[in-house]
Order: structure tokens, then C-alpha cells, then sequence
């Protein structure tokens, strides 16, 4: 019998400029951490382009501050800013 | 449902632009079963259990830090009032600066900054262990970098202890040339109803009413504040009460879930959100600056109270509603050196000595962190706190005063501190001792509970 593991949801947040290739290298990091990616939305907030990818962490093979490392990099290579956040954080401040 | 982009981006931006953290989670720790006779036996008792758990508290912050993506500024502990765990020992002021010193040492092994409790209880009267403790203070917070003092001398239920107040004077002024630059006194806060539970230095200490330990946490600082009001110029004060009121809820809801989840990786209770807006002199992060883009012109300038008033009254509202826990101070605080807006509203003049002690009568915390001339008179400085003190015995409320009494310096010049603890441009004060009052000593009674016109 397979132990479920719980799902450990994330969000990471991009903030900068639109350009080619974001989802597919943020796809491709996640990936290689084995971490699933489970929705993913953006728009366009005060001139600004903003996408939230919600990510499943609790299978993730690096622990949670070399996954950080690495969005660090991405973001660096494509001018952008990259945050990741347990769920939680955004449900305890937005939901009464 | 899952939640949306737009909060989403509204919670990161308070990360990325305004300074959006958990100010503090501090550590309560009870000492009082490591009480002995022997001084070497308790030291070690003490000491282990102030490494061992201030270890676990760095791991359990650094952990949850990683985790939720919110920075964790700083980690402390608070103990048992030290005067309480002296009263078995030796009376000999040796006794008292060596358990300091082995706080000190021990919060320096679990890379602790602060740890706070080296102080006493005498609202009422003191026992010989208190007035000990009192008069080690000036060796003991001089011989120690990270060893934070407290006194609660008035209570609305006891009055005010007017023979510990007139200590105060001496002993600050003490401390003060004891310790380079008078930085010392930065490490020391007298109390009107002192809060057992409240997670900021220097107060901070873990009262006798708590449980072994209990994590207390202190909200993000006013950062955030500062920037829902300044993109909110042209609504009325009613709905400006409104839009703090939801800032507050989101910041203190963050600020419960982390204390929360360092509790429970610590398998230690959770005790109380602290919801005082707490500044630090990082640019933007300032409670004058509040006030300012509140509309008032300078902080200090007429107006200020009224709208320090609409400030505090929505933070209490939001926090309330955002949780059950709220505790500790859970006001504003306006202390001068650690507040960039204050520096420059005292150096230019709009906000002086008596303007600050009128805005403490509505904030919770009292006259902070400022600094006054080296050579005002030690009984000035005790009526000084007589007089905060007061404001709080007879409005039923937290006041503190943490004075310091710049050694060398007259107003108008900057005490520079360095670090948390910023710089303190020296306030004028009118040297008037007043031997009269101050050698009668005794009690203040505790104000008449009725009557309240």
C-alpha cells in the first residue's frame, strides 16, 4: 500500500515584465525538485505583470531553501521577481 | 476557494516594498524551578535551559521563516522577574551582576540578541531580593550586552511606589556613565501596569501568572500602515479608520498563524499577539510617518493626538477582530531614537518633551527611548517617570518610561546608539528638581475607580 503524503501547497509569485520562456523555465525548475505544479493564473496589476503558480511541495526532493536558491537564479536570468509562500500565510490574511 | 491573484500580490508587495515581517516572537520562559541556595547550581540550571531552548527557538523561526516566506526579525526570550529568583540566594550585589552575566553568556551561545526579566515587581513595597536587584542594575546592565531590565513601580490597583521612583533617578544616572555613551539605559524600561506577557524589549519579561513557557509575538511594524494611508489621501477619517482596520486584521491574522506554528514545532504553548505597531529607523518604517500622511503637517504639531487617537483605536479594532489572543502592550509605540520620523520632528522642533508625554496618555507605551542632557539633576529624571507613571495609574493603562540621560551631551546634540537602537537627538528639559515631593517617599494611592468624570 502507497503512503499518501498531505499536499504542501506553495505559491510562488513572479512580479516584473512579461517576456518568453517564464512558465517553461519556472516549469522546468519545479520539475527537476519533483514538485507539481497545480494552477497557475496571471495578469496584468498597476502596469505591472504578476503570475501565481500554486505548487505542490510535499514530494519535493531539495528541501524548501535550495528550491528558493534556484527560483533566485531564475529570477535573476530573466530580470524578475520570484517569492514563495506556504499557502497558509495568504488563507489566514485574506479569508475571515 | 483557492485564493486569488490579487491577494496574493497585495500580501508580496507588503513583503517586497514595505517591510512586511513578524517583528518579533519571543520566548517566555519560566526559571523559578531552577531556584537553590546554590548560586554555581542554579547558574548552570539556568543557563542550560536558556541555551537548550533558545537553540530550538532559532531552529523553529528559521524553519517557519522558510516556509511561509515572511522574515522573522527577531527571536528573544523573556524570564521570570529575576528579583523573585534572587531571594534564596546570597544578598550581596556580586550575586545579582553574576546571574546577569550568566543570561548574557547564554543568550550569546543560542545567538539570542536580547534577553529580558532582570528586573523586579515593587508596585507596592519592596523585599530586600528587590531592592537588591535594584541596586545591581547599574553594574549588571554595564557588564552586559544583551541583558534587558524592567521595573513595574505603579499600579492602578496599588498606586505609585514613590520610594522605587526616587531610586530610579540615581541609579539611571548611574547606569549611564557606567556604560559608554549612556547606551545602557536603552536596556531599561519603568512600568506602570507592566504586561506579563509582552514580547518587546526592554519590558519584556515572563510574568508569574504564566504557564513554563509561551510563545509571544509581536506584529509587523508600521511600514505597512504607512502605505495603505499614503494611498488613501482623499478618503474621510472614517473610512481611513475602515482601511487600517483591514490592514491590521491581515497583519495580525500573519502574525497569529506564525506564532502558532512555532509553538507547535516547539511543542511549547502559544500566548499573545502583540498587535503595537513597533518602528525601526529603515526608512518608511515610522509611526510619525503614519501621522504624517494622516495629513498632519509635522509630528508634534497640533493634531497629532487627535490623530494618534484615530490611529491607535483602529489598530486595537482590526487586531481584536483579527484574533482572541491579542495581548502584551498591543498600542503604538513612539519611542524617538528608533523612529526616523521622531528624530526629525524633534530636530526641527514640532515635537518637545511635554507634546510627547500628552501622545503617551492615548498610546499605550509611554516616553521611550529619548535622550536628555547629561547633567540633569537624578531627581528630575525620577519625577519625569513619576509623572508617566501616573498618566497610566490613573487611566487604567500601560505606561513606561525609558530615558536616557546622554553622559557629556546638552540639548540639541545626537546621542548615537548604533544598531536597533538608532540615534537620540538630545531633548531640552526643564532642570527643576524637586526635593520637596520626591524626599516625602511613600505611596501614591491607588486612584478612586469610581467617580470618572
Amino acid at each position: 500500500m502507497s503512503r499518501q503524503t498531505r499536499p504542501q501547497v506553495c505559491i510562488a509569485t513572479v512580479i516584473g515584465k512579461d517576456r518568453v520562456g517564464i512558465i517553461a523555465r519556472l516549469a522546468v525548475t519545479f520539475a527537476r525538485a519533483n514538485v507539481n505544479i497545480l494552477d497557475v493564473d496571471q495578469r496584468v496589476m498597476e502596469d505591472t505583470f504578476v503570475m501565481t503558480m500554486a505548487v505542490d511541495v510535499s514530494g519535493a526532493n531539495v528541501p524548501l531553501t535550495t528550491l528558493k536558491k534556484r527560483l533566485d537564479k531564475v529570477a535573476k536570468a530573466l530580470d524578475l521577481q520570484i517569492t514563495l509562500h506556504d499557502e497558509r500565510i495568504f488563507e489566514a490574511m485574506h479569508r475571515v | 476557494m483557492r485564493i486569488s491573484i490579487e491577494e496574493v500580490y497585495e500580501t508580496v508587495r507588503m513583503t517586497l516594498d514595505h517591510h512586511f515581517d513578524i517583528r518579533t516572537v519571543t520566548l517566555g520562559m519560566n526559571l523559578k524551578d531552577c531556584m537553590d541556595r546554590d548560586l554555581a547550581r542554579f547558574s548552570a540550571r539556568i543557563a542550560e535551559r536558556i541555551v537548550q531552548y533558545g537553540i530550538r527557538l532559532n531552529e523553529a523561526a528559521d524553519q517557519i521563516e522558510q516556509r511561509y516566506g515572511i522574515p522573522i526579525t527577531n527571536r528573544r526570550i523573556a524570564v521570570t522577574p529575576v528579583a523573585i529568583l534572587l531571594e534564596p540566594l546570597r544578598r550581596d550585589i556580586r550575586t545579582a551582576v553574576h546571574i546577569a552575566k550568566v543570561m548574557d553568556r547564554a543568550a550569546r551561545k543560542a545567538r539570542i540578541d536580547f534577553i529580558g526579566g532582570f528586573g523586579a515587581m515593587v508596585q507596592k513595597g519592596m523585599t530586600a531580593a528587590d531592592q537588591l536587584l535594584m541596586d545591581a542594575i547599574p553594574q549588571a546592565l554595564s557588564a552586559t550586552r544583551r541583558v534587558c531590565g524592567f521595573l513595574n513601580l505603579a499600579s492602578s490597583a496599588a498606586g505609585i511606589n514613590m520610594d522605587a521612583v526616587a531610586r530610579c533617578g540615581p541609579m539611571l544616572k548611574d547606569l549611564a556613565y557606567r556604560s559608554k555613551t549612556g547606551v545602557g539605559c536603552a536596556k531599561i524600561a519603568v512600568f506602570a501596569n507592566a504586561p506579563e506577557d509582552n514580547p518587546f524589549m526592554a519590558g519584556a519579561h515572563h510574568g508569574i501568572g504564566e504557564p513554563d513557557f509561551s510563545i509571544n509575538v509581536g506584529i509587523s511594524g508600521p511600514g505597512v500602515v504607512r502605505n495603505v494611508v499614503a494611498q488613501n489621501p482623499d478618503c474621510d477619517l472614517t473610512e481611513l479608520s475602515e482601511v487600517i482596520k483591514r490592514t491590521v486584521f491581515k497583519i495580525t491574522r500573519a502574525g497569529e498563524l506564525i506564532g502558532r506554528q512555532i509553538a507547535s514545532t516547539m511543542e511549547v504553548p502559544f500566548g499573545i499577539v502583540d498587535i503595537s505597531l513597533a518602528p525601526t529607523t529603515a526608512a518608511g518604517d515610522s509611526v510619525a510617518r503614519i501621522i504624517e500622511a494622516m495629513g498632519v503637517k509635522a509630528m508634534g504639531a497640533p493634531g497629532t493626538t487627535a490623530a494618534l487617537a484615530l490611529l491607535i483605536d483602529a489598530v486595537k479594532k482590526g487586531g481584536a477582530m483579527a484574533s482572541g489572543n491579542v495581548g502584551g502592550l498591543s498600542g503604538c509605540f513612539i519611542p524617538v531614537s528608533e523612529d526616523a520620523g521622531m528624530i526629525e520632528a524633534v530636530q526641527k522642533g514640532s515635537l518637545g518633551l511635554e507634546k510627547l508625554e500628552a501622545l503617551t496618555s492615548i498610546c499605550s507605551v509611554g516616553l521611550d527611548m529619548f535622550a536628555v542632557p547629561g547633567d540633569t539633576d537624578p531627581q528630575v529624571i525620577s519625577a519625569i517617570i513619576a509623572d508617566e507613571l501616573a498618566i497610566g495609574v490613573v487611566n487604567q493603562k500601560t505606561t513606561g518610561v525609558r530615558i536616557i540621560p546622554a553622559p557629556g551631551k546638552k540639548a540639541g546634540q545626537v546621542l548615537h546608539m548604533g544598531g536597533l537602537l538608532g540615534s537620540a537627538p538630545v531633548m531640552d528639559v526643564a532642570n527643576i528638581a524637586s526635593p520637596g515631593l520626591l524626599n516625602r517617599g511613600g505611596r501614591i494611592p491607588a486612584p478612586v475607580q469610581s467617580l470618572r468624570n
